[in-house]
């Protein structure tokens, strides 16, 4: 069916390759619109023609906008058409073709009215987002990210619902807004945080989520424990990866989708599980190289039977959900010449394996079946007594089609099995698959950090969520000094020293607590006496439980100090003769001290960052360690470097307090100014971050505490810690002020 | 106490049903035979209560049974004076009746009870095999057919609450475990009249959560459950909601592992 000279009168446009395409295209749009959908799409065409943005525009919305319009109702078109104009009037037409393409994955994932006009609104935030802004005024200048962010719409919508890819692109517009490049490439998925966010984002059962869930399957039902190691399988479109077991683990996808038919993610991990489990438990391995492919495939298939077999004699209620995943083939599919079928056949002999209810008819398939059932029948069979079947059935049914080029993929592909490589043994070199698909790392150099870096994320407030793994934190014990100079400040401190000793007595814990309704006691608890006694009199039954008891009660805190070790810590306060570090030594020194004659559990950290690839976190006390001299010649060594990333190192001092076996947990953080890094423009962003960690401390029943020697502190302290917070005007005071400031905090 | 009471109260009349799952039953009779005090350990529900029983009712002993708790005191096994209208009556615990009338006394889940009541127990576990009423100003010494049977559940007690070094040094010990599948397939049949297709079922569904046990789970499911299932099953429940209800929903409230034993119970009783 060609167009009509009307049809063709209508279309006002001058291309000759429009033209060319044009009979196709409107026989493509008579099977989907109706006669005056018809007259609006030749208009649109002639609207998008006149914007003057070349053929390319015009060709695209001619191939998809019939489609489109099925599917959301005739009157979009005239939404697109205007929406187009005004992008073609914007700086960004050059995008006008990208996004007239995306207008067919968009309806088709989207098959909803309100939720494309949200994604057209989408498309214009995120153009006015990432145009370059100068001055303020941002609508003269092209957004470079457009067409890309356009061209990566149809991959996300198979992924991510409309809300997910909102969230992916505030991400991407928050997370660099000083930075086109990289935030290109973002754009483009090419970047690691850019596939993290989508990944997040994902719908379906996500492994990171279903972990425990698995572990728990694997050791409940198979006694077994496994090394998991996911992949992804949403960036490798080319050769879709299938699930293996090799020395590394289980390999297995990061993502499951529900199925149409109502298989849950997490039993499609199951299903693959078991299937796993039971090669584990019962396949032994055979020589390859006696084999051809073919031969092997079919091995193979009845390989995974058997195992499957087995596991079905322990849990029968398996089959169902291995039935529900497994494809069923159809079996007499139109055969083309050139085609090789080998693969569907094998595959409707593994649904016949599986499945008792197959209904095929193939009398070689019910052959074999029959001679499987019989094996199996016998008990006790081995990976070895399969591999004779395997090569009768393609000696059986081999044809020469099978060699062709071509294969045949359809419903041939089993999800919860995996590609069986465990199976084989090559013994000649040379033409084995490889299977190492990335080079191994370089040897570990021995440099200077031991212990692995630890990850933590870090809270963007603009974007309202976490930057997953975004802060890399390192641990050491801190280098030492001559310990000698501690006991010389405290010396130097001995009066305070006093006073504090008087005020640890009258804090130390009072030890008893009185127990009442005792049968048997220490005392006579006289109220009860004499209640029980008036009962008594009065001729009712007595409470005989008129004794009382002692226990004694200590007090159960544990604290941990955290001390901002910055480059800012070396400056000397004006009116002190004596810099803030040497200060804060003394303090620390102070509160180590009296927090030891507490006896109270306490742990000293300092930390500062360069960069969130380098936040250092240095012990100078564990909580179990004694108050002596490697305690004091690490402090002894403090010094101060660089800037002060604060989130990262009350997440970590956190983590080790809340390990912590005790009633109270106490962070107390001593800092001189407000979280800073030279890798972060945006002041509010640590302080932000630092409010969020401080608040997640709390719900782990982390009381933190600040003191701050900033008097310019009032202006973000508060934000970060709430009211638990002191600001120390006068710094010279605080060696005295820090213990006090704790004992009344534990009082 | 008057001198009518009567002892046979306690005495066992039908046989209990005891599955032996090893020697445990010639043991037991020859610690009775010279009255050795005997600490029964197990998990929970694995039929430690079930074997005293069974003993008592073979040996044709008469059986005291006492459910030790936190608030038990030390008169709460030996006895006390009551108060009544005239004064005061002595009433003995259940401690002293065993030992005056010739019991076995069965103190369940011994660790429970405070560590100074335990102490009680003490001069009727070893060669004097006397109870001291200090109260009452009496010393009674114990019946030829006394003995003092304890049972406690290493597992899931807290450190505070272990039993101190003295106590435990007085006993006898016998250990118990589930039973073997086979046997534990044969309890459940017995106990309920399920045929043996679903008891092996049930088993099999019990053993996935003992794997489960230390790795979110405190103790696997018990023979006892399994019995409950079965009974379940056997008023015409099926048997994925009857093992549901008997057996996941009681032991956990771990999301994640009410899901992997609700799966469990899926692929082993298929639809």
């Amino acid at each position: 069916m060609t167009a009509t000279p009307e049809e063709r009168q209508l279309l006002k446009c001058n291309f000759k390759r429009v033209h060319d395409v044009f009979d196709g295209r409107m026989a493509d749009a008579r099977k989907h619109l109706s006669a005056e959908g018809i007259l609006a799409y030749i208009e649109g065409a002639n609207a998008i023609n006149r914007t003057g943005r070349g053929e390319e525009p015009v060709l695209v919305y001619l191939e998809e906008m019939p489609q489109v319009a099925m599917r959301l109702g005739e009157d979009v078109i005239e939404e697109v058409v205007s929406f187009t104009r005004t992008l073609a009037k914007s700086p960004n037409s050059k995008a006008i073709p990208n996004f007239l393409q995306s207008l067919g994955a968009a309806a088709r994932a989207l098959a909803n009215r309100e939720l494309f006009s949200e994604y057209l609104n989408l498309v214009v935030q995120t153009a006015i987002r990432t145009s370059p802004k100068v001055h303020g005024i941002d609508s003269m200048y092209t957004s470079p990210c457009l067409p890309d962010f356009l061209d990566s719409v149809p991959h996300l919508l198979t992924l991510l619902s409309l809300g997910g890819i909102k969230k992916w692109v505030d991400y991407g517009t928050l997370a660099y807004p000083n930075d086109p490049d990289k935030q290109q490439e973002y754009f483009q998925l090419k970047t690691a945080d850019s596939r993290a966010v989508v990944q997040r984002e994902r719908h379906g059962t996500l492994f990171a989520d279903s972990e425990r869930k698995l572990d728990l399957y694997l050791r409940g039902l198979w006694q077994e424990d496994a090394q998991y190691v996911p992949y992804s399988l949403a960036f490798d479109e080319i050769r879709k990866p299938i699930p293996y077991l090799n020395e590394q683990g289980l390999h297995l996808p990061d993502v499951y989708d529900d199925l149409p038919n109502g298989v849950r993610g997490i039993d499609r991990y199951r299903a693959l599980l078991a299937h796993l489990s039971a090669h584990r438990r019962w396949t032994t391995q055979l020589i390859a190289d006696n084999l051809s492919p073919f031969q092997r495939m079919a091995v193979e298939v009845f390989e995974d039977a058997r195992v499957e077999h087995l596991a079905m004699q322990e849990f029968p209620g398996i089959r169902s959900l291995w039935c529900k995943i497994h494809p069923k083939p159809i079996e007499n599919v139109e055969q083309i010449e050139g085609m090789s079928y080998i693969r569907h056949r094998l595959a409707i002999l593994s649904r016949a394996l599986l499945d008792p209810a197959h209904n095929y008819k193939n009398l070689v398939i019910q052959k074999y079946v029959a001679l499987f059932a019989e094996l199996m029948a016998k008990g006790a069979t081995g990976t070895i007594d399969i591999q004779l079947l395997g090569v009768k059935f393609i000696a059986e049914t081999k044809v020469a089609s099978d060699s062709a080029g071509k294969i045949y993929f359809e419903d041939t592909e089993i999800d919860y099995r995996d590609d069986n490589r465990m199976m084989w043994v090559f013994i000649e070199e040379g033409d084995e698959e490889t299977y190492d698909e990335r080079p191994s790392p370089p040897a570990e150099s021995e440099d200077e950090f031991k212990v692995p870096p630890r990850m933590y994320p870090e809270w963007d407030y603009n974007a309202e969520h976490y930057r997953p793994d975004w802060v890399s934190l390192y641990e050491h014990m801190h280098p030492k000094s001559n310990p000698a100079h501690i006991d010389k400040l405290l010396e130097k401190h001995s009066a305070l020293a006093k006073r504090l000793k008087k005020i640890i007595d009258l804090l130390k814990p009072q030890n008893k607590v009185r127990i009442r309704y005792q049968e048997e006691g220490a005392e006579l608890d006289l109220d009860v006496a004499v209640r029980s006694l008036i009962d008594f009199k009065s001729g009712a039954q007595p409470d005989i439980r008129i004794n009382m008891s002692h226990r004694h009660d200590g007090r159960s805190v544990a604290i941990s100090l955290l001390l901002d070790l910055s480059a800012s810590l070396s400056d000397i306060p004006e009116g002190c003769t004596q810099s803030k570090l040497e200060l804060s030594q003394e303090a620390v020194s102070l509160l180590a001290w009296a927090v030891d004659q507490m006896g109270d559990p306490l742990a000293i950290g300092g930390f500062h960052s360069d960069t969130r690839h380098n936040v250092r976190y240095w012990h100078f006390k564990g909580y179990k360690e004694p108050w002596g001299d490697e305690v004091k010649s690490r402090l002894a060594g403090m010094e101060a470097n660089f800037s002060t990333r604060m989130g990262a190192a009350i997440r970590h001092a956190g983590h080790y307090l809340a390990h912590q076996q005790v009633d109270k947990k106490l962070l107390l953080v001593l800092t001189d100014g407000e979280p800073a890094d030279i890798d972060t423009s945006d002041a509010q962003l640590l302080i932000e971050d630092a409010r969020i960690a401080v608040r997640e401390l709390d719900q782990e029943n982390i009381y933190t505490y600040c003191i701050n020697l900033d008097p310019r502190a009032d202006e973000y302290v508060a934000d970060i810690f709430g009211k638990n917070y002191a600001v120390i005007d006068n710094i010279a005071r605080l060696p005295e002020r820090l213990p006090q400031l704790f004992m009344s905090l534990v009082k | 106490m008057s001198d009518t009471f009567d002892i046979k109260q306690y005495q066992i009349k039908q046989e209990p049903f005891y599955q032996a799952q090893d020697n445990e039953v010639t043991l037991y009779e020859a610690a009775y035979a010279a009255r050795l005090p005997i600490m029964l350990k197990g998990p929970t529900g694995c039929g430690k209560s079930r074997f005293v029983e069974h003993m008592a009712w073979k040996l044709r002993k008469p059986l005291i049974t006492v459910a030790c708790n936190e608030d038990m005191t030390a008169s709460d096994l030996v006895g006390r004076y009551l108060l009544d209208a005239n004064g005061t009556r002595w009433l003995d615990g259940p401690l002293t009746l065993a030992a005056r009338y010739g019991a076995i006394c069965y103190l369940d889940e011994i660790v429970e009870a405070r560590q100074d009541t335990t102490v009680v127990i003490h001069p009727l576990t070893d060669h004097r095999r006397s109870l001291p009423l200090d109260k009452k100003g009496e010393l009674v010494s114990a019946h030829p057919d006394f003995q003092l049977v304890i049972s406690y559940n290493p597992g899931y007690q807290n450190l505070m609450k272990d039993l101190k070094q003295s106590t435990k040094q007085r006993f006898a010990g016998l250990e118990f475990e589930y039973a073997k599948p086979e046997v534990e397939i044969g309890i459940v049949s017995k106990e309920t009249g399920v045929d043996s297709e679903i008891s092996a079922k049930l088993v099999k569904i019990g053993g996935t959560a003992r794997n489960l046990k230390g790795h979110g789970l405190d103790e696997g499911i018990s023979t006892r459950l399994l019995v409950y299932a079965a009974t379940l099953i056997q008023q015409g429940i099926t048997p994925r909601d009857a093992c549901r209800m008997a057996l996941v929903r009681p032991i956990t409230d771990d999301a994640d592992i009410r899901d992997t034993l609700d799966h469990a119970i899926d692929a082993v009783f298929a639809e």
